[in-house]
């Protein structure tokens, strides 16, 4: 029993000891090498225009007009609610994943003119992981253009020198996809670098 | 299939092997001077003196050693103390600091779930995390956690090497002398570059109020209000590394690793995939090195690579293949299942990432296996109910792969008509019966489990999707919760009293009920004498040892849960490409 109890004395006093190192001592000091290093970054990447946060560089949000290019669909909360981040869960044969994307897909060749016979990017028609992606494909980005083009009076030729300045390549040449962050994109739409 | 487009996933692929391969000897060397209490690191002159207040703190000396029951009592003792303080920190969240959007307590069933989760080292998110936690919660409750049940697997996985290691014996190490050892030398101070690298990428780290933003695209008029967007904030960086590294899994956010502050490039997602198994693939050679047999060490290590390559080509290949439902909308096929998934790191980073992150036990996901392809999601499935063996979680792969090494030398050695023989120490019914055990645990309570869920209002209640799917998404949170492994098919919405209940119960049973056989075993080893190994003992390594280990992992694997997952994944594949059926 005594042992017991020895052992016992010793749990708390390695919890109480290891909350101090590894909750307190291990993030804080993180906390001041990235605010040192990196604050843009450890703070959200956030966009500041002219004093006011318009948005973060990593954080989707939501555009419907014409005249901006369009996130991928949404399924964090109502749509692009950095508060309940996620996607939609829907097996692939779930009725209502197919029944939603049908009505994706007719939306964007109305919005697109796109001609029948041309299929739509996948990105552009089903709900990312966390609901907050904040890229799109090259491919929806470039059947985006002729829509975005007409909308500001723009040649689709300088829309989509806009689009190869705002691809990013794999990462390390390698890892990852191509792709192209709509917030920053649009951005730059509205002149703002 | 055009080569130009899969080049770069080959690549990527090799490389991940060739970095894996050729970081794992280093770190099974560092491993064995921190899992050795007279051990000496490059750290030493700037921890050792930490390390010695921990002790004194604990009034202990670090030379006497436990044997394999005092070892099991320290190791109970200290995760329910870890326990009542992180279920007291989740209720009493109110009253505690780092709360500045005031979240509330959590309730009873929430908390109890949780903080089994955690310290477990399953993760299983019951709650989304930027709608529930404060940051003391995150930190205190949670994070704590993250170290400590990674340490204890790691110290575990060491304890059972030193069984076999040593002869004659009695005692397997000291408890704690292996949990402030592997926090010190090797957690903490990997974490703390880790987490700045995260930070450099883009994952946040700071303490401030959620940002509300007013969103570039605003309504036109002069009588609409702003629109805005709340972003979540929070140390999440620090949070990440130990997630990731410790096996643990539980995501700051309620998206994980798909979140683009927990995982915003494909470099941060391939260090990440990396991270998962760099503990594990270590301690392949540490069990080399301490039982001085390296050919053994690797040939474990080739059996884990193996199976990981064969369950990550399925998986890829199925995701690739795509959902011929979305198809037959005229969308692209080039870019496979995209449900669920996000751009940066498309159809082959998402497969790879669930791979990983199941043959491990960490479960941190980026991307939706709930909405994965039916095979697709077959295989993290199959992969936990393997018992994360393949590489596997900090410490408990190694420990669930050499149990399964000990039933193979036994089925071995009844094959060819000799007293099985492992290291030169005698398998006999003891060491056979504590092993059949821990495989027994998983198997019952899963299926068990899962069976009461499917005819229960209470398990139909929660469900997202129907037909064989609805069936996946329950068998797959009783699989995930016992194997301790976190991630989920994440439409369930297993937030209910009965839900949060059994599935602590499996989070319980599938952690404490199989560290047990592991310590007997490493208990009756310790004493065995061992005879030199001579011409007419099996061996242990080479090709034909591994094939005969994988053979039963996968044998055991089948017979126990191919009727199970007829059920779900395998007959919602046949439905799909044999019907047009859709539920």
């Amino acid at each position: 029993m005594i042992r017991i109890l020895k052992e016992v004395r010793s749990a708390v006093v390695a919890t109480i000891v290891l909350i101090v190192i590894v909750s307190g001592v291990y993030p804080v000091i993180v906390w001041g090498i990235a605010q040192g290093l990196f604050p843009f970054e450890a703070n959200g990447s956030l966009i500041n225009k002219n004093g006011i946060i318009i948005g973060s560089r990593l954080i989707a949000q939501n555009f419907t007009k014409i005249h901006y290019f369009h996130p991928r669909p949404s399924s964090a909360g109502t749509g692009y609610d950095p508060v309940s981040s996620g996607g939609s869960n829907f097996g692939p044969l779930s009725r209502t994943l197919v029944d939603t994307v049908r009505q994706r897909v007719m939306k964007y060749r109305t919005e697109n003119s796109i001609l029948p016979g041309t299929e739509i990017p996948a990105d552009a028609v089903t709900a990312s992981a966390s609901g907050l992606d904040p890229h799109i494909s090259l491919g929806n980005a470039r059947q985006q253009a002729a829509r975005v083009a007409r909308a500001r009076g723009l040649s689709e030729e300088v829309l989509l020198q806009k689009i190869a300045t705002h691809l990013e390549g794999r990462d390390m040449g390698i890892l990852g996809e191509p792709r192209v962050n709509v917030v920053l994109l649009n951005l730059d739409m509205d002149g703002n670098k | 299939m055009p080569m130009q487009k899969y080049g770069y996933e080959w690549i990527q692929l090799a490389a991940y092997i060739a970095i894996l391969l050729i970081i794992t000897k280093p770190v099974g060397l560092y491993l064995m001077q921190v899992l050795d209490a007279r051990g000496k690191t490059f750290l030493d002159p700037l921890l050792h003196p930490v390390e010695k207040g921990f002790y004194w703190l604990l009034g202990l000396d670090p030379i006497k050693e436990q044997t394999w029951k005092e070892y099991a009592i320290s190791l109970f003792i200290f995760s329910l103390i870890g326990f009542v303080m992180t279920y007291t920190v989740l209720r009493l969240q109110q009253h505690m600091p780092l709360n500045p959007q005031g979240f509330g307590p959590l309730s009873t069933h929430l908390a109890f779930n949780t903080a089994v989760s955690f310290a477990t080292n399953t993760n299983w998110q019951s709650y989304a995390g930027e709608s529930t936690m404060s940051y003391f919660s995150q930190m205190v409750g949670l994070a704590f956690q993250n170290f400590t049940s990674a340490a204890a697997g790691i110290a575990l996985a060491a304890a059972l090497v030193r069984g076999l290691a040593r002869h004659s014996a009695k005692t397997i190490g000291n408890f704690w002398v292996d949990m402030v050892r592997i926090h010190l030398y090797l957690l903490i101070p990997v974490c703390i570059i880790y987490a700045v690298f995260l930070v450099s990428q883009g994952t946040i780290q700071n303490f401030k109020t959620y940002d509300t933003v007013q969103v570039i695209e605003q309504q036109a008029g002069g009588n609409h209000p702003i629109r805005t967007q709340i972003i979540p904030q929070g140390p999440v960086a620090s949070q990440e590394a130990i997630k990731m590294l410790g096996t643990n899994g539980g995501g700051f956010f309620n998206a994980n690793s798909a979140h683009p502050y927990e995982n915003p490039t494909p470099l941060t997602n391939f260090i990440q995939m990396l991270s998962i198994f760099l503990i594990p693939s270590g301690l392949t050679y540490y069990l080399g090195r301490m039982v001085k047999n390296q050919h053994h060490g690797w040939t474990i290590w080739a059996t884990m690579l193996a199976l990981f390559l064969c369950a990550f080509l399925v998986c890829w290949h199925a995701e690739e293949a795509g959902n011929p439902r979305l198809y037959a909308l005229g969308i692209q096929q080039d870019t496979g299942n995209m449900e669920g998934k996000e751009v940066r790191f498309g159809v082959f980073d998402s497969a790879l990432f669930a791979t990983i992150t199941t043959d491990a036990s960490c479960g941190a996901v980026n991307a939706m296996h709930d909405s994965f392809t039916p095979l697709g999601g077959l295989i993290p499935l199959f992969n936990i109910q393997l018992g994360e063996i393949v590489f596997g979680g900090a410490g408990s792969g190694l420990y669930g792969m050499l149990i399964f090494v000990v039933l193979t030398v036994f089925i071995a050695g009844l094959m060819v008509g000799r007293t099985p023989e492992y290291l030169g120490k005698k398998i006999e019914a003891y060491d056979v019966k504590v092993s059949v055990l821990f495989i027994m645990v998983p198997v019952f309570v899963v299926l068990g489990f899962s069976a009461w869920a499917v005819v229960s209002e209470w398990g139909l209640a929660g469900l997202n999707n129907s037909g064989p799917h609805g069936f996946s998404e329950i068998l797959y949170a009783f699989t995930s919760g016992t194997g301790n492994n976190g991630s989920a098919f994440a439409g369930l919405n297993a937030n209910s009293p009965w839900f949060d209940t059994t599935l602590a119960l499996a989070m319980l049973l599938g952690r404490f009920f199989m560290i047990v056989p592991v310590l007997a075993l490493a208990g009756n080893l310790v004493q065995k004498k061992r005879s030199e190994s001579g011409s007419g003992s099996f061996p242990i390594s080479g090709i034909m040892f591994a094939s005969l280990l994988s053979g039963i992992i996968l044998i055991i694997g089948a017979l126990t849960f191919l009727p199970a997952l007829s059920l779900g994944p395998i007959v919602e594949h046949m439905i799909m490409l044999r019907s047009n059926l859709a539920y």
